[in-house]
């Protein structure tokens, strides 16, 4: 008795190979020990080639003068400028061309994803066909046939295509009217903001009212008439300034207006284009998710249609579509970098420019993974804080 | 005895069965379908014919480039006169039948494994010799084939190559990285975490360039390898960080008493993934793999920004000689076709994979 009770008392010695939290630790060890080899053995090569070829390695070149002209930017820039300067402008390119092209994707995405569903079947069907189409096309073959469409279909500007009064269209772009500038658009912008902003506040308030006293407040009605109200009011207020500035040929191109240029045009209608089709089909996946009972009940207890969508059906299929939302954004942002192959200055485009002048390979990789790892990481923090927000809570 | 005579003549009205019944019920159900029909009809009514008489009836098959700029319609010769260097590259020329071979005995593979029941390993082995032979193919150098260096390879072959063999090889890597996720070891985590959203954090692109810019720098002098190589690990690099998620789907799928079954048997860690729960996940997952394949296969297009020359890049090559300039429409509608075919089938045959799945659960 008392021999067994000592043994169960100081365990049999397990070898510490056979323990399985030290195996781990070792294994664990040995993993890192290797990859931190592997990383050694290419910096070491990479240090040795790069002295080898003379070229210095860190990020000093971005504050020599860039000398190479840049298309188009939102900021004053020109060859004088310095690298990091270059590179600012293709990051705002980036950035102009994945926000204006989430915004059409999406309503379009969601146009077609609703037009999928439709029960008229001709309509159904050429969502089908679109979306088919548009998914087994590789991006970049769409952006050059795009391209192509621009520079070789369309007439210079002297003949331009004019489809509707202060429109042009010619293989240098479109351009088009917009108002003559004036200080008021500033406050009409601000107007619009601020509209907005009281809506917000609006909403919020008549939510809390309405759940303590069970009064509805029109909100959409008043808020639409706040924030378009406000801008009109202010525009009247600053004279109702009427003046537009319309693009009139001048030599070669076109002068005053607005103008976009082939490849930006290119580019934004392929990522739409393309993108629209996967978030197409993430709408319709969230809407099919929300059973038709759902659906029934709120309409067996008298909501209205519009609350039966707000209250039921979309807080129900927003839940499933934002995931899948999430990544073809994200999609979409990686994409606008295939901007280099017809020629818009995006970021990788301006980093590649600025690669072949400098040299700085390791450096421009770099950076070209940075930015895009920091839209990524912003991105999906945003949405998930966003999905968390409207996840289904469970009791 | 009359009643259910009586009955048996009360039909439906003409309005509501048949072709008139169904144009009602599908197209004109309602004032918005009504108008929506109305409109797309017209609408298709005026592209369609001109779409139609220029692709068929004003079009140029098979005539040279300055005939083309006559005529009104579309001008496929730019496709009839150079599909051998849009398909194959600078491949030589009376070596080609090598390459197509090589994309036959692929096609052949792919649709032998279509049907699951050939899935055993028989299969394996065939794929593995048949990849083998494709490679011999393409190389050449024995039995009196003359040799052809990779840097000659081109066109739709060069495509189907990065595609399959970037799968291939990435699978494995993928499995690895997704199960070195799930893993209780903080740092074998940390590490596949951290590679995993790495590289779904930046485009396939920046990974192209460093291939072609920066992997030469890494090896020691002296050591070199082709562009095709460097472009076919950056694809690998690339699709395994996407299959890695896909499979970690399939693993999270696993309830955990497949788990503590395997541990009650006595199974080890190897033994337990490799017996239990690697063979039911990577059933699960097969449909989503499928699409990694599309998209792999529609991403390889991307080596054109790195100059190697795979279909859209032969392409592009044709268009840039005088004599096709401007006729970049017909080339891509081709080159389009292509992929689709390629991608269309696929994704059907996903469909009908994940429909046949489910029916068995």
């Amino acid at each position: 008795m008392i021999k067994i009770a000592k043994d169960s008392a100081t365990p049999e010695k397990v070898p510490f190979w056979l323990d399985t939290k030290k195996r781990a630790i070792l294994f664990q060890f040995f993993t890192l020990a290797m990859v931190g080899l592997l990383a050694y053995y290419l910096i070491s090569n990479t240090l040795f080639n790069l002295e080898k070829q003379k070229i210095a390695t860190g990020f000093g070149f971005l504050h020599k003068e860039a000398s190479f002209e840049i298309g188009e930017s939102l900021i004053p820039y020109s060859a004088a400028n310095t690298y990091a300067r270059a590179l600012l402008v293709g990051v705002l390119n980036t950035v102009k061309v994945a926000f204006i092209g989430i915004i059409l994707t999406l309503i379009w995405g969601t146009i077609i994803g609703v037009a999928r569903l439709s029960t008229n079947w001709l309509v159904a069907k050429l969502a089908v066909i679109y979306v088919e189409v548009m998914q087994d096309i590789p991006i970049l073959l769409q952006l050059f046939f795009w391209y192509a469409i621009f520079y070789e279909t369309l007439p210079p500007p002297r003949d331009a295509l004019n489809p509707w009064a202060g429109i042009y269209l010619s293989n240098r772009g479109i351009a088009f009217t917009i108002p003559e500038a004036h200080p008021a658009h500033l406050y009409i912008l601000l107007a619009f903001l601020v509209g907005c902003g009281i809506t917000y506040a609006i909403r919020r308030w008549a939510r809390r009212r309405q759940e303590r006293t069970g009064k509805l407040f029109p909100t959409f009605r008043v808020g639409t008439a706040i924030v378009f109200g406000l801008p009109v009011f202010t525009w009247l207020a600053f004279g109702a300034p009427i003046e537009m500035n319309t693009p009139k040929l001048a030599g070669f191109n076109f002068e005053g207006g607005m103008a976009m240029s082939p490849e930006f045009i290119a580019l934004l209608t392929g990522l739409v284009l393309y993108t629209s089709a996967y978030v197409a089909e993430a709408v319709r996946a969230g809407i099919q998710s929300v059973s038709k009972g759902q659906r029934e009940a709120a309409m067996a207890i008298g909501l209205r249609p519009v609350f039966v969508l707000n209250l039921v059906v979309l807080p129900q299929a927003l839940r499933v579509i934002i995931p899948p939302l999430t990544s073809q954004m994200l999609n979409l942002t990686k994409n606008s970098s295939l901007a280099v192959a017809i020629g818009y200055p995006d970021f990788v485009s301006v980093a590649n420019t600025t690669m072949n002048q400098t040299g700085q390979s390791i450096e421009g990789v770099a950076l070209i993974m940075a930015v895009y790892l920091f839209f990524s990481l912003s991105t999906s923090s945003f949405m998930n804080w966003y999905n968390k927000k409207v996840a289904l809570v469970e009791r | 005895m009359e009643r259910a005579v009586r009955s048996e003549e009360l039909k439906p009205p003409i309005t509501s069965i048949g072709p008139i019944g169904w144009v009602r019920k599908n197209l004109f159900n309602g004032a918005l379908n009504s108008i929506l029909t109305i409109a797309i009809l017209l609408f298709l009514g005026r592209v369609i014919p001109p779409l139609f008489r220029w692709v068929f009836l004003d079009s140029a098959w098979l005539t040279t480039g300055q005939a083309c700029k006559q005529a009104a319609g579309a001008c496929w010769s730019v496709i009839s006169t150079n599909y051998r260097f849009i398909l194959f590259g600078f491949y030589p020329y009376e070596e080609q039948w090598r390459p197509l071979l090589a994309m036959f005995i692929l096609f052949g593979l792919l649709y032998y494994s279509r049907d699951r029941k050939h899935w055993k390993k028989p299969l394996a082995y065939a794929w593995i010799g048949g990849l083998a032979i494709m490679g011999l193919l393409m190389t050449g150098g024995f039995l009196g084939f003359k040799s052809v260096e990779s840097t000659q390879w081109g066109g739709l072959p060069l495509t189907l190559l990065l595609a399959v063999f970037g799968l291939t090889a990435a699978y494995p890597l993928g499995v690895i990285l997704a199960l070195g996720r799930r893993s209780k070891m903080p740092a074998v985590k940390f590490l596949c975490i951290l590679y995993i959203e790495l590289i779904r954090g930046v485009p396939l692109i920046s990974l192209l360039f460093m291939a072609s810019v920066i992997l030469p720098l890494f090896l020691p002098e002296g050591v070199t390898f082709n562009k095709i190589l460097r472009a076919q690990v950056a694809i690998i690099l690339f699709t395994a960080a996407y299959i890695a998620e896909v499979v970690r789907g399939g693993l999270q799928g696993m309830s955990r008493g497949q788990y503590e079954a395997a541990d009650s048997l006595g199974l080890n860690y190897y033994l337990t993934m490799r017996l239990v729960i690697l063979p039911q996940a990577l059933k699960i997952v097969i449909p989503p793999t499928v699409s990694i394949l599309i998209s792999a296969f529609k991403d390889t297009s991307l080596v054109v920004i790195i100059a190697l020359f795979d279909v859209l890049k032969t392409t592009q090559t044709v268009l840039s000689k005088p004599e096709w300039m401007g006729f970049s429409r017909e080339a891509y509608v081709f080159v389009a076709i292509l992929y689709f075919l390629g991608c269309f089938s696929m994704s059907n045959y996903s469909r009908k994979l994940e429909k046949e799945l489910s029916a068995g659960r």
